[in-house]
């Protein structure tokens, strides 16, 4: 179990909040429908906070405006992948940003083994650190 | 419009002796503006009985070509194209006769790009700000804004990671970061120094901060700082699965010693490293290039820069130093917060905040911008909001600030009742439901204190935070305030 306060990862906007509500999902994707954002769901079972590529669910949504049809993805996700780390996603093509302007966490494992880390002495004090994510220690499709 | 006096070439022009700058060539009020020109604005106190022509003329020469007399060696150059030509001069609204203080212009002044060399903010700076503030014919001079050509700008590096990347490499989006400056700033040794870091970060903040004068003192020597700091934030980052960093303040007495640490820092695996505003404009540059080889952000912390940008009528703006450190390329630097202990007037900041951020700047003088900016894709550079700020200002930071800053709640975390971990969690759960209220369409400035009392009754933290700084703000007036006229219009 993670010692942090939530006991959880705290990756994305709004991992402090309580877990978000299909409403309060759905005024986040509005938001980023005004801003002229494309949402797109990603999961993956390896939290770690270095593990830049989820899985995509799909597509980034950059034609569908309708916050419901993003929504029923959302859920799509949740119902294939119930015990696995989810996030909204949004993305800008705005010059000067073409990035990620949003992320957070709609979905998560029941029980969230987090992270040990693993220090190697070098020389001297030397020391090198890896983050493990104990979820990795089982294979693929096995982890939660 | 006054029409030029400038005694064009020739034998009168070049006679031995000295004849007014004006007449010189440096006062040109029908000079075509090219595109490839450096602009400059200067708010002038001319001595008594200077005109305003002639003194904006004597800053021109004396920040380009000129000296105190005729010199018939000019003649062997292209003289003319060198010489800075003062365009303009407006009398600064509310100075002068009838008001309490005495006259005052803005004076344009524009400089052709072969008067500087390339990727050097020292050349640049050598010219427009080296020789002018100390002549007679002032007696103030501050330097305003300036409007640095797409040419010039593409010799610049620019940011070495900017803000984009940086939200990319540290998996943080659609908010400002957090940080905190570890307290108290001097005499903690490095392992209590590292406590400090570890429970801010593991309590949910992004990254903790040296201080500027946080260097190798006999405390606390840089080698025990690193290595008991980057313990904390690796520990810290498999606490909660997210990225933490912690700036290295790598400040020294030369660039050498500044590279070595710089270089353990990463052996280490910071992410990010810090240097102060007073190391100079040459080693900024030099410490940008370093940190863009080997994929460090770079912060900059400002130290220094009230001695010559608070006082409105001489030395330079803080806009200024803006413009030239996104130029030298660092990726963060202080720059206000509008609501905390230090100077500052929201639209100057804002001003600040727009400068660093934008990739094109219009005209806008209630922010103190008085000339259009294309940025030429520089990256941006972030700002960071530091001093006497809390999680009860959260609506009205984010109001002022936007969401690409980055916070800093050092005395705002470390002295929360409950500890460095519980100030940590109130600033990141003030941050987040902020965030979420006003995606939803809430009117944070006005529903903002309920929308936290709201949060508070389920984040005890913060309801303990609330508490403690109920009461404190900073409500000075600022010395600093845009001046414009307002019939100004952007065709400047």
């Amino acid at each position: 179990m993670m010692t942090n306060l939530g006991n959880r990862v705290t990756q994305g906007q709004f991992s402090f909040l309580p877990d978000l509500t299909d409403a309060q999902i759905t005024a986040q994707i509005k938001y980023a429908l005004s801003k002229g954002w494309a949402s797109s769901v990603e999961y993956t079972d390896d939290p770690h906070p270095r593990n830049t590529y989820w899985e995509m669910f799909g597509n980034p949504m950059f034609d569908l405006k309708d916050p419901a049809g993003i929504l029923m993805e959302v859920n799509n996700c949740r119902k294939t992948f119930p015990n696995h780390y989810i996030r909204v996603i949004a993305f800008s093509s705005v010059r000067g940003v073409e990035s990620v302007t949003m992320s957070y966490i709609v979905n998560r494992p029941k029980k969230e083994p987090g992270f040990g880390l693993v220090r190697q002495e070098g020389e001297g004090r030397m020391i090198r650190y890896t983050i493990h994510s104990y979820a990795t220690d089982k294979p693929e499709g096995e982890r939660y | 419009m006054a029409k030029s006096e400038t005694m064009k070439e020739g034998k009168e022009r070049y006679k031995s002796g000295v004849i007014p700058y004006k007449k010189m060539g440096y006062w040109e009020p029908d000079y075509k503006i090219k595109d490839t020109d450096v602009l400059a604005m200067f708010r002038m106190t001319p001595q008594a009985g200077v005109e305003p022509e002639e003194c904006a003329a004597a800053v021109a020469g004396e920040s380009s070509t000129a000296t105190w007399t005729v010199v018939w060696t000019d003649r062997l150059t292209a003289c003319e194209m060198y010489r800075a030509k003062a365009y303009r001069v407006d009398l600064v609204p509310n100075t002068g006769p009838g008001t309490k203080t005495e006259a005052q212009y803005f004076a344009y002044i524009a400089y052709d790009i072969d008067l500087f060399e390339g990727n050097s903010i020292a050349n640049l700076t050598a010219s427009i700000i080296g020789n002018v503030f100390g002549m007679k014919a002032v007696k103030a001079l501050r330097l305003e804004d300036m409007r640095i050509p797409v040419a010039y700008l593409k010799t610049f590096q620019g940011p070495a990671t900017g803000v984009i990347v940086e939200r990319e490499r540290m998996d943080k989006f659609g908010r400002p970061l957090l940080g905190a400056t570890t307290k108290p700033k001097l005499g903690l040794s490095g392992r209590n120094y590292g406590r400090v870091v570890y429970e801010a970060l593991k309590g949910g903040l992004d990254f903790m901060k040296d201080d500027e004068n946080i260097n190798s003192q006999s405390f606390m020597h840089w080698r025990d700082r690193f290595l008991y700091c980057m313990d904390a934030v690796n520990k810290a980052s498999a606490a909660t699965g997210e990225v933490k960093g912690h700036y290295m303040n790598v400040t020294a007495g030369t660039v050498e010693e500044m590279i070595a640490r710089a270089e353990f820092a990463k052996e280490l695996g910071s992410i990010i490293i810090m240097i102060d505003l007073v190391i100079g404009y040459s080693a900024i540059q030099s410490m940008a290039i370093w940190a863009r080889k080997n994929d460090m952000i770079l912060h900059l912390h400002r130290a220094g820069n009230s001695t010559y940008s608070r006082q409105k009528n001489h030395g330079m703006s803080f806009r200024v130093i803006c413009k030239w450190m996104r130029m030298a390329g660092v990726d963060h630097i202080h720059a206000g917060t509008v609501v905390g202990k230090l100077e500052g007037d929201p639209l100057m900041i804002r001003g600040y905040y727009d400068t660093l951020l934008d990739t094109h700047t219009p005209v806008q003088l209630e922010k103190g911008i008085f000339f259009e900016q294309d940025w030429a894709s520089l990256n941006k550079c972030m700002p960071v909001a530091s001093g006497g700020i809390h999680a009860g200002q959260m609506h009205q930071l984010l109001t002022y600030l936007g969401d690409d800053v980055v916070l800093q709640f050092g005395g705002g975390t470390i002295g929360h009742p409950d500890g460095i971990q519980a100030g940590a969690v109130a600033n990141r759960t003030a941050l987040e439901v902020m965030i979420q209220a006003r995606n939803e369409g809430r009117d944070i400035w006005n529903e903002g204190p309920k929308i936290l009392q709201e949060a508070a009754k389920w984040c005890a933290p913060l309801k303990a935070g609330l508490e403690t700084w109920k009461d404190v703000s900073f409500n000075y007036e600022s010395t600093d305030s845009p001046d414009f006229v307002p019939t100004t219009t952007a065709s400047a």
